[in-house]
Order: structure tokens, then sequence, then C-alpha cells
């Protein structure tokens, strides 16, 4: 019998068991933890073909990262460097974060275990390692953070600071360099994303928003949420709003951001590094 | 008082008749005539997703209330346009699953659940998308490529045939088409170098009476257009319901993306008959003639929209709004070209033939650092139904507006894993991307209007004789609008993206209009 009909107590009892042999198959290929492909040049070439369609997306061409996913040619890996890690990573996702489980995708394909391996060995074909002499001051860009760079008035970092931008809290390990500097130099070229909700292809973007309330009053912030007849926003005095549209005297939304764009006048390219290097140093929760 | 009594009689026995009588072929012919019924995927065997029910409409529409949900408890897409027959709602949902509900309470009257195999390769969700239904059966294709008949009173499986092997990456998530006493079905796969097809079985055994494979094998006509062995893993999928004109005998199939999807090196020619309109006559899968929308596809520009099958004046018409941004009328006698032209953003294609067929233009081809194109991968529309109505004489389709980048590498064929060829990726366009509903003019493919989405939607689209077109979109709206100018009358929030195609019915005189979002089946009307 391939099918069967279900009574929904029966169907309970169906489930445990599955759930109990899932958790039985996921010990067992937890087991393997070598990578039998380990330097194997030609696999790290089919394994390039396995991200282009599985991976790329997010974490870019070369897996350099893009807006959505990662740098992956740095190390070490935050969700854990060894090649155990990494296939877990991949084939479990991380929870919490948009990097899903293998095959949940619903675009893309799962992988074989096989295919993930080459994967790994791509990634670790790539990797680079990080180049000390460059790295910043931290602690002078944790002080630019808080004081004349303000960043802090908008941004947290480990529970401090403001909250009307995105929490930077990781945000080293989560974007590439190349992004944030971007985002500090050119903020409204690609606006940091926001919310995003279990079955919704977009995230919502920090797009600034000013509105005109029924009774005159205005207000500017960003955008939290949005939809075809309500918006909600956070206003610059970090208060929350949820208006239909419908009753709002005036209501514009812009691609321009909020945050002002720190060019070499205001932030010279040192304190950047600095500032970088702060961000870095807070990437696994630890404010170390 | 005889007379009398005996009319009463004669009605009584229509009546117990007609709430007991099982679908027919000839109830199927003339489907859009009991319109409290919803017999097959798009209402009716021209595709028109339109109901005559006007009891909702536009002076009401802004009292629409949810009156009952059904929730199938699974994670991922739900695709489904249920089934309603005399009072009994059939749907499917994720994973295989299949239910009946009562269409007035939406309680669940039975339950199935496939119990697929571990190892199964849908590529883009565990997605279904609807039954079909004749007599007491009903029937389904599976992810793991087969088609069953499951009895309409109890759910449970009349007949299992096997149509391929799945491991090869093949599936059906399509909703089956019941033409006469055969039951047709097209496969997915087009992400795993299948070689496409469409079957038709017995509907009351299972048995395979043809298939016409969507890919020619060498020395039949076609076969010319692929280069060297690739035709035996050229994709072609056929994997959205077709439609079927009783007045010519002929059924309409579309197919798929020709594979790998990006990248067109190794395949040289038109690769026929990818991304095509094929006119099959029901009996034997025998090819009558075919269109070909895109040749020698390199975006994964999907031709699996339903081909609506409409008449002007004497003209008999399939109109079409593809995946590559272009839409158009063909005439279904022949396959004829009358219209081509664009309703959203194209750049993959700068000139049209001799007949009028916009041809694909050589800088669109994928690169390997990438290329930009428009439509972007997901397309200018996909799957999602659209509706034509006969009131407004409009064409609405879900739209988007996205560009994006594609690239392309060399990959290796390996039987039933991923075969693109390539990746892409969303452009760095200032603008976000974005999608609308559009009311397409059947003479000039031109918008009359859209309702502008906030983010694409992957909802498709319902019209009703009230003056009503229904859609969803990705923000968790259902959405009523006004037929004629665009403007939205009532709206829920569902709480989910929609990836359905709604439709209506009536119970007891009252009319219902139905979505799947998130993992629930909403049933809303009148307070």
């Amino acid at each position: 019998m391939k099918s069967q009909k279900t009574i929904w107590w029966r169907y309970g009892m169906r489930v445990v068991v599955c759930v109990l042999i899932l958790i039985f198959c996921a010990k067992a290929s937890c087991a393997q933890t070598k990578n039998p492909y380990t330097g194997d040049a030609k696999i790290a070439k089919i394994g390039e073909y396995q991200f282009r369609a599985n991976c790329a997306f997010c974490h870019g061409l070369g897996a350099r990262g893009g807006g959505r996913g990662p740098d992956l040619t740095r190390t070490p890996k935050k969700h854990g460097d060894s090649d155990a890690e990494i296939f877990g990573t991949i084939n479990n996702g991380v929870a919490g974060t948009a990097m899903p489980p293998n095959g949940a995708t619903q675009q893309g394909v799962g992988m074989t275990e096989e295919e993930i391996w080459q994967v790994v060995t791509y990634i670790r074909s790539v990797e680079k390692k990080s180049d000390a002499s460059k790295m910043g001051n931290a602690s002078h860009g944790k002080e630019l953070f808080y004081g004349s760079a303000s960043c802090g008035t908008c941004h947290m970092v480990n529970g401090k600071g403001g909250r009307l931008g995105p929490d930077l809290t990781g945000a080293a390990s989560a974007r590439s360099t190349e992004y944030l500097t971007e985002s500090l130099r050119q903020p409204s070229k690609r606006l940091a994303q926001g919310i995003s909700e279990a079955m919704k292809e977009f995230s919502q973007e920090y797009e600034t928003a000013n509105v005109t309330a029924a009774d005159g009053t205005k207000y500017q912030g960003v955008v939290l949420n949005e939809d075809a007849f309500t918006v909600q926003i956070l206003d610059t005095r970090e208060s929350v709003h949820s208006w239909e549209k419908s009753s709002l005297k005036a209501f514009e939304k812009t691609r321009q951001s909020l945050m002002p764009a720190y060019d070499e006048k205001v932030l010279p390219e040192k304190d950047l590094q600095d500032l970088l290097a702060f961000l870095a140093a807070n990437v696994a929760g630890g404010g170390k | 008082m005889k007379i009398r009594a005996a009319i009463f009689g004669v009605f009584a026995l229509y009546l117990c008749a007609s709430a007991n009588a099982q679908v027919t072929p000839e109830r199927l012919l003339n489907a859009s005539k009991e319109p409290q019924n919803w017999l097959m995927y798009s209402g009716d065997y021209a595709g028109h997703r339109y109901s005559t029910l006007d009891q909702i409409s536009v002076k009401n529409a802004a009292a629409l209330v949810p009156k009952w949900a059904y929730q199938t408890m699974a994670g991922g897409k739900f695709e489904t346009t249920p089934l309603v027959v005399d009072g009994i709602l059939y749907g499917t949902g994720q994973d295989d699953r299949a239910f009946a509900l009562d269409a007035k309470t939406g309680r669940p009257i039975w339950q199935y659940q496939r119990a697929l195999p571990g190892d199964i390769r849908p590529c883009c969700g565990r997605v279904n998308r609807g039954l079909a239904i004749l007599g007491d059966k009903l029937f389904m294709g599976t992810l793991d490529a087969h088609v069953i008949a499951l009895d309409t009173k109890t759910g449970n499986v009349v007949w299992d045939a096997t149509a391929v092997d799945y491991t090869k990456g093949y599936s059906f998530t399509l909703a089956p088409l019941v033409i006469k006493d055969l039951v047709l079905v097209g496969v997915s796969g087009g992400e795993y170098g299948i070689r496409g097809f469409i079957d038709a079985y017995d509907v009351a055994t299972g048995e395979r009476k043809w298939r016409f494979y969507t890919i020619p094998a060498p020395g039949e006509p076609g076969s010319e257009t692929w280069e060297g062995e690739s035709w035996k893993i050229g994709g072609s999928p056929a994997w959205i319901t077709g439609t079927f004109d009783p007045e010519t005998n002929t059924t309409f199939w579309t197919t798929g993306n020709p594979s790998p999807s990006n990248r067109g090196i190794g395949r040289a020619g038109d690769n026929l008959y990818s991304n095509s309109l094929l006119a099959l006559e029901p009996e034997t899968g025998k090819l009558k003639w075919y269109f070909q929308f895109t040749q020698h596809d390199e975006h994964d520009y999907d031709a699996t929209q339903v081909p609506v099958m409409v008449d002007d004046g004497e003209k008999k018409l399939i109109a079409q709004a593809n995946r590559n941004g272009f839409f158009y009328v063909v005439d279904r006698t022949n396959g004829k070209l009358i219209l081509a032209t664009n309703y959203a953003k194209v750049s993959w294609s700068k000139e049209k033939d001799a007949n009028g067929r916009p041809v694909p233009a050589k800088e669109g081809s994928p690169t390997p650092e990438g290329n930009r194109v428009c439509p972007g991968a997901a397309g200018a529309t996909n799957w999602m139904s659209p509706t034509y109505d006969p009131q407004t004489k409009l064409f609405y389709v879900t739209a988007r507006e996205q560009c994006d980048v594609f690239s392309t590498a060399p990959q290796p064929y390996d039987a039933g894993h991923a075969y693109y060829g390539s990746a892409y990726f969303p452009n760095e366009d200032a603008e976000p991307f974005y999608g609308a509903l559009r009311a397409l003019d059947l003479k000039t493919g031109k918008a009359v209007w859209e309702w502008k989405h906030v983010s694409p939607t992957w909802s498709g689209v319902l019209s009703t004789a009230g003056g009503l077109v229904f859609t969803g979109d990705a923000e968790g709206n259902f959405i009523a609008l006004d037929a004629k100018s665009g403007k939205a009358l009532w709206h829920f929030q569902c709480g989910a993206s929609v990836y359905s195609s709604p439709m209506t019915y009536a119970v007891d005189g009252k009319q219902f209009v139905v979505v799947a979002a998130g993992s629930t089946l909403y049933g809303f009307g009148m307070q």
C-alpha cells in the first residue's frame, strides 16, 4: 500500500513514529563528519555548480556574499568552522536566520549528502586568510559608534543603542565587508532588510516614510511593515504606529535612507576600518 | 391536482437526482451552466476561471466575511483550487494531501495523505494544485509521479498508476483534466533534465491510453531542433492543466522550459516542443499543430500558463499572457499567431519574425558573469491562473515587474539531480520589484487598468458575473476589485501570502468565494 486513509488519532501515531524515525536518521547522518573530498580540486569545481544552483542566490557568485547572505570566503565561519559543522549548517539551516534547511527553500532542490560535501569542498577552495594588518582598532571603533559618529543613536550592538535602524550585532558576519562599507558610504544605494514573513518572497526594507495623520500631525520614520491597505511605522522618536493608508492625509515613501551618508570627510578610511573592527568584534553576541 | 402532483413529483425526482447525480462527461462539457459547482481546475473547459454567480457583487462585496476556514496543518505553499460538486468541496494540500469538506461549513468529511517516499524531487515545494472528477472518482497526480483515483465518498484509493520513475526528477503537481473517459496529466521536472510528456489514463482502470512526448525522438518531426543527444534530457515539462474545445475536439496544453534551463550551449536549435502551445486530439494524443512561444529558451520562460479559449465574433482564439512577458493571441483552429505584444517589461527579445513572433536577442543570453534580462527568473507571470470575463471582455493576469541577472556555467547531467546550468540573482535596480493585477484588452493586449501590489504575488485571479475580480497578494490580503475599474471594494488579511488561484460556488443558494493561504483554506460569503 502506497497510501493510507487517516483517522486523526491514527495519523497522530504515524506522525510520532515518523518523527522518531527522522530523529534516528538525523543522528545517523550526523555520524558522517569527515569530508570525503578534502582538497580535491575537481570536486571543488563540481561543488561550484551546486553552489551556483543552490547557494549563490544569497551568498553571491564566488561565495563572496551579497545583500542577503554572508561572505563565505571569510574564516572562521560563525556557525562552526569544521567541515562537519559547515555540512550541518548547509543540511540543517540556521534557526532564527534566513538560512533554510537543505531542500526547504521552495525554489531550489535538496542536495544529496554527496553534493553537500562537494559544496563544502568548494567553499574551502575559495576561502581567504583574513589579513590582520588591515584590521582596524575595535575599541576606537566603539568610541566612534557611541560617540562622534553617532551610530548608536539609531543602531544597537549587544543591546546598547537605538532602534530606528537595523541591530548591528552580528552584522559583520552576516554581511560582506564590501556591503557594510557601502552601507556606510551610500546608505540609500541598497536599503537594509527588515522583517521577513514566513511565506513571503521579499523582506520588508528600511524605507523612509513621511506621514501626515488625519489630525494633521506629521511623522517621519522607517516602514516596519506594509501591505496594500495598512502601514506600520517606527517614527524617529521610536514610537510604533499602525495606520489604514486610506485614513492618512499624506503618505509618502522614499528609498532615501534616514541614515546620513558617511563620506570620507565625515568618516575617514581609518575610522571606517575601526568601526568595522568594532562590528567584527561583536559577531557572536559576545561583546567581548 | 393530478397534473400539479405529477409536476411536483418530477421536480422532486429531479432534485433527488441532481443532489446525488454523479459528474458525467456531459456535465463537464456544460460546467459553466451549473455555477453552483466548480467541476474542474479552471472552472470550465475554456479555462476562463469565470463564474456566472452574481449574488456577491460590486454592490455588496464590502460586506463579505469569512464563513469557514479549514487548516491542512502543513507547511509550504498551498496551491490548490478546490472542486465543488453538489455541496461537497474536494481539495488538495501540501505533501499530497487531499480532503473532502462540507462546502457549507468547511467541516472535513474525509482526509487522505499519500505516503510519499523520502527521496522525491519536487523542484519548487511539495505542492499540488488540485483534483479532477468524473463519476465517483477524483483524480490526482502525485509528487512521486503516480496518477491515482480516489473514491469521492471515502477518499480511498481506487487505482494507482505509476507514470514514470520519480527518482529521475519526475513529479506531478498539476490538477488533472478529464475529457470523456480519459484523465490527462502533464509532468513536472524541468529542473532535472527529464524528457517531458502528457499522459492519458482510462478513468475506470488507470490504464495508460497514450503518452505524448513533448520532445520528439530522432526521426520524428521536430527532432532536428535538438543538438546531439540533448533531446533525451531536454526538459519540456507540462505542469499546468490544459483546456478543451469540444467543437474541434482539441485539447490545448502548454509546455515548460528546455533543460538545462539557463544554458543553451549543448542544445542548439529551437528545442521543440519546449515553451509551446500544443493542440492534441484527446482520444489519441496525436499532435494537430503547435505554436512555440520562446525558441531556444535560456531564461526558464515556461509557457505553463493556462491557454484560455476566447471567441471574438467568428474568430476562435487562444489567449495567453506568457511568462516571457508577451501577451499572445493565437487562432485555435490552426495555431496561427494573431497578436504578440508585451504586457510587462521585456528585454530578452528585441524583434519579431515574419509571422510577428518575438524572437530571442543574442545579447540576452546568460553569460558566465551574469547578464541583466527582463522578465526575471520568475517571469512576467507564472503558473497562477488568469481569468477572462466575458462581460467586460477583459483578460486579467497577475504580472511581475522584475529583472534578474542570469549567469551560466557548464553542468554535467546526473540523473535525478538538479540540472540548471546556471544561477540567477536579483539585479541591483534601485527600485524594488513589484507586482500588479493587469486588465488586458483582448484586441490590443494593453492594460485598461492595473492594481499595483506592494510586492509580486503568486495568486491567480477569479472573475464573476457580480462584476468582481478576486485576487490575493504576497502580504496576505485576499481582495475583491471592481472588474471595470480595478478599484478595491473589500479585503481580508489571511495571515500568509497567497499561492493559489481562487474559485467560487454556491450551496443552498448562498455564494462562497474560496482561496488558499498559508496552511488555511478560507471560505468567504455574505454576513
